[in-house]
Order: C-alpha cells, then sequence, then structure tokens
C-alpha cells in the first residue's frame, strides 16, 4: 500500500515536471496549436449547444455573457474571494503542517514507522467522510471547513516531501557540519533548496486537489462561496450559472498558477537550466 | 596547531559486524604545518579526518585544534568540490565566510586572485571539474582557517589541472598560515605537498612512520627530487609501501 502510495506521488513528480508549459506571452509554434485546440473546444461546444438547442446546455457566448453580469453584479467577486481566502489558508497550511511531517518521516526512521500507518489511513479516507466528521466534531463553521480540506491535502504533501527528505545529499550537509554554519542557515541554504522540486511538485497538485475540495467543503456546510452558488444554481436548474462559475474560477485557478507558482519554481530552480 | 589520539574507532561493516578502522593513532602537526597522512586504500583515512573535523563524534579518542582558549576556524575540502548547486560561485564562497561586506569583499578578491572573477556569479553545474574544486579551494580558505583538513581534494583531475591546484594549494597555506592534514593515497603528491608525510598502516590504521620532507618549494610530483625521494622509500620501506597504489603514474589519467 504504501508502495503504491510513494510510487504515485513520484510518477505524479516525474509526470508534472514533464508536463508542457503552457505560458501565455511567448506564443511559439506550440502556443498557436493550444489556442487552436482552445479554440476548437468553444466551436464544438457552440455546435453542440446549437443541435440541442436545450436549457441544460447553453451556448458558450450565453454563458460568456452571463459571466460578465455576475462579475458586475458584485455577487461572483464575493463568492469567488470568499472561496479563494479558504483555498489559500487551507493550501497553506497544509502546505507547512505536511512538509513538517514530511521532513520528519524522511529523516527518523522510528518517526515514519510510528506514522506510516495514519498516512495509509489518511490517503485512504474519501474526502467526504473527512468533510463530515469535521462538521460534526466542529460545527458548521469556516475552522472546520479549513482544516477538513487541509486534512485531505496533508497526506499526499506528507508523502512528496517525505520522498524528497529521504534523498537528501548527506555529502552536503556534511559541509555544512564540517564548516559549522549555524542550524538556520543549514536549513534554509543547504537542506531546504534540496526539498523545492518536492515542495512544487505537492504544491502544484495541491492547488488543484484543494480547489476542488473546498467546492464540495462549501456545498455541504457553508452559505456563502463558489460551492455554495453552485449548489444553488443545481436547485434551480441553472446551468448557465453553473458554468459561468466553474470557468471563472477554473480560470482564476490557471492564472494563479501561471503568475505564481510558476514564475516562483523558475526562480528557485534556475540553477538546473 | 593539531594533537590527535585516537584509542578506537570502529564502525559496522555491510554485515553488520564490527570494523576497527583506526587504533592506537597518535598524529600532531605543529602550527602552519603541512602533514600529509599516506596510506592503502581502506586503512581509515577519510575515517580519521571525519574524526578530526567534527563529523564523526562516535570516537573513543581525544582532539586537540587551534591554541587553546583560541577560536579557531576549521576548513574540510572533500574527494567531490561538494558545492551547493543551487548558489553561485559567490554565494558558495559566502555561505562559510559569512555576509558581511568585508566577508564579501574578501570572498571577491579571493575569487578574483584564484582566476574564478569571470565565473563569480555563474552556477558551480556550469563549470569544469577543475573549476569546482577551484572552489572548493576558495571556500576553504576564505575563512582563513586555522586548520584545513583535505580528503584527496585533486584525485580524478587531469595532471596539468591538479598540479595548478596543488600549486594553488601551496600559495594559499603560505599565505594563511593554516596547519594542513592532508590526506592520500598518492605518495608522490604527498612528497611534493608535505612538510612531514606519515604513514598509516592497512585498518586498524595507525602511525608507522614519519618522514620529514624538506626539499624546496615550489614542488611538483614529477621533479626529479620528488622522484629520488619517491624511489629511496621504496627501497628503503617496501613493507610499508606495499599497499599504496602506484603513485602519480597510474591513477591521474
Amino acid at each position: 500500500m504504501r508502495g503504491a502510495a510513494d510510487e504515485a506521488g513520484v510518477l505524479l513528480m516525474s509526470k508534472l515536471r514533464k508536463a508542457p508549459r503552457l505560458s501565455m506571452p511567448d506564443v511559439g509554434a506550440d502556443g498557436w496549436v493550444r489556442l487552436a485546440s482552445l479554440g476548437g473546444f468553444l466551436l464544438m461546444w457552440h455546435v453542440a449547444a446549437m443541435l440541442f438547442d436545450s436549457t441544460t446546455l447553453p451556448a458558450p457566448v450565453v454563458v460568456f455573457r452571463r459571466m460578465l453580469d455576475e462579475m458586475l453584479s458584485g455577487l461572483l467577486p464575493l463568492h469567488l474571494g470568499i472561496t479563494l481566502a479558504r483555498v489559500a489558508v487551507s493550501f497553506l497550511l497544509a502546505m507547512v503542517v505536511g512538509t513538517a511531517i514530511g521532513i520528519a518521516m524522511g529523516r527518523w526512521r522510528q518517526a515514519d514507522l510510528l506514522l506510516d500507518g495514519w498516512l495509509v489511513l489518511g490517503l485512504n479516507i474519501p474526502a467526504l467522510v473527512t468533510i463530515i466528521l469535521c462538521y460534526v466534531w466542529f460545527g458548521l463553521n469556516d475552522a472546520a471547513a479549513i482544516v477538513a480540506v487541509a486534512l485531505n491535502k496533508i497526506p499526499t504533501v506528507v508523502v512528496t516531501v517525505r520522498e524528497g527528505a529521504r534523498a537528501i545529499d548527506r555529502g552536503l550537509m556534511q559541509v555544512a557540519q564540517a564548516y559549522r554554519l549555524p542550524r538556520g542557515l543549514t536549513f534554509t541554504r543547504v537542506y531546504l533548496p534540496q526539498l523545492y522540486p518536492w515542495l512544487f511538485a505537492s504544491a502544484r497538485s495541491g492547488l488543484s486537489l484543494i480547489w476542488k475540495i473546498v467546492l464540495v467543503v462549501e456545498l455541504l456546510g457553508r452559505s456563502d462561496g463558489i460551492g455554495f452558488q453552485l449548489n444553488m444554481f443545481f436547485q434551480l436548474f441553472d446551468i448557465t450559472g453553473i458554468l459561468a462559475y466553474t470557468l471563472t474560477f477554473a480560470a482564476v485557478v490557471l492564472i494563479v498558477e501561471a503568475v505564481g507558482l510558476r514564475p516562483l519554481e523558475r526562480r528557485l530552480t534556475r540553477w538546473r537550466s | 596547531m593539531l594533537e590527535v589520539t585516537i584509542n578506537r574507532k570502529s564502525y559496522a561493516d555491510r554485515g553488520g559486524r564490527p570494523h576497527v578502522a583506526l587504533a592506537g593513532l597518535e598524529l600532531c602537526a605543529a602550527p602552519g604545518e603541512f602533514v600529509c597522512v599516506v596510506g592503502p586504500s581502506g586503512c581509515g583515512k577519510s575515517t580519521l579526518l571525519n574524526a578530526v573535523g567534527g563529523l564523526d563524534h562516535d570516537v573513543d579518542g581525544r582532539m586537540r585544534i587551534g591554541a587553546p582558549g583560541a577560536s579557531h576556524e576549521t576548513g574540510f575540502m572533500f574527494q567531490d568540490p561538494r558545492l551547493m548547486p543551487w548558489l553561485t560561485v559567490l554565494d558558495n564562497v559566502l555561505l562559510v565566510g559569512g555576509q558581511s561586506p568585508e566577508a564579501r569583499e574578501r570572498a571577491i578578491n579571493l575569487l578574483r586572485a584564484m582566476e574564478l572573477g569571470d565565473v563569480m556569479h555563474a552556477y558551480p553545474g556550469r563549470l569544469s571539474g577543475g573549476m569546482q574544486r577551484r572552489v572548493a579551494l576558495a571556500r576553504a580558505f576564505v575563512i582563513e582557517p586555522a586548520v584545513l583538513l583535505m580528503d584527496e581534494p585533486f584525485v580524478s583531475l587531469d595532471v596539468p589541472t591538479a598540479n595548478r591546484l596543488r600549486g594553488m594549494l601551496v600559495e594559499l597555506w603560505q599565505r594563511c598560515r593554516s596547519t594542513v592534514l592532508f590526506v592520500t593515497h598518492d605518495l608522490r603528491e604527498a612528497l611534493s605537498l608535505a612538510d612531514r608525510v606519515c604513514f598509516l598502516s592497512p585498518a586498524p590504521g595507525h602511525v608507522v612512520l614519519e618522514l620529514p620532507v624538506d626539499l624546496p618549494r615550489p614542488r611538483s610530483p614529477e621533479d626529479s627530487n620528488v622522484a629520488q625521494l619517491y624511489a629511496r622509500l621504496l627501497a628503503e620501506h617496501p613493507e610499508i609501501l606495499a599497499g599504496l597504489a602506484d603513485g602519480g603514474a597510474g591513477k591521474e589519467q
């Protein structure tokens, strides 16, 4: 079981490393292919909407118009902001806690033995169960929502970071020891940089996992946020609303990755190029 | 100065049985002295340096490094350069040298003197093996170490590059007056560098012969007087030198 989990982490990493980079500004030949593919998708959507002519499949133009309306009414920005805040807090919480546990498990065999069973359990509990239990135990509040999301993400961070902590170069640590570098300096300049690739792998997969779980959390127990709105639209069978909110949110997450995570990763792993 | 007494140092080998690496080893170096430790591979040379350098505390013995009471800096150069690949050359040197403006200036001057001025802001991954060693050498000297420990720092380099680095090392050592403990299995290298050569026995290692070398500097492993001394040692102490790799000829390729 653990082997499988580890493998998943590593696989994920290699997949992420190899993942083609969709960068907006420098549109080369690859960029045009990407744009064409996106255009093709919109076209297919438009044709399908025309063929079926049903309220359950609104045309792209209708959805974009609705997006604009919701933006101007201020409703979408409000719910989007609330959801993004939840994503940010639970993301940071999961990364910090997961990294700390991952380092400990990668470094000390005893910690690994002690926590490995919990880790397997954590990896296999369905997100829904964690969410329900958190709401039941801690009440229908934001703290419970955030803890539920973080708990879902922490095990996968641990698995990836543990792999990185096991691969720490002892030779470089000996340099720090031989020159008697202070602990803080050793951690930030010698130890942590070795974990950057692993941290970024879990950050990227984390972001995409967390924003999906946050919607479920909001749907089940909050009275604001994108997830709550989606539930409302579902009750009213308002597919246009659902698509408008979903596309906006997905676009924001993509932008966060493109202008936040990816440049940061490039900066911190500049030396590899 | 340096005084090392190791009664016994053992570690578990691959089969889990204790392997006595060093036993009854005594070694000292006067301030500013350049001491080479020569021995066959597996005689515990690296183990000795790790113990002296504080990388290994599980040792039955005593070390006295530097003058009593005085603060001292210890430099360490490993077999491989061991530079942080994510730090530029300058930042690698500053990592051990400190971040103050004076430290920065000292580091920059040292790098320029070692002909590394042009690559100061490059990452180590872009440098050749020889240049990486030079950066590692700069890192060792930027702290102006009272004691410098070197673990076969010039292996697997081509002969001219290794000789050039040896020249730089001797120059820096003469300027800094560091006490150097230099471990190698290459006797010619030892003879070309040291004030005194200590020969280690096969494991469990201890010093079996000490030999002062008072050849004029600068020397090179190819010098005729080094070769003469080498030949004389080979004739006088065949049993001690039996386990040594065949000096410069066989391995620096």
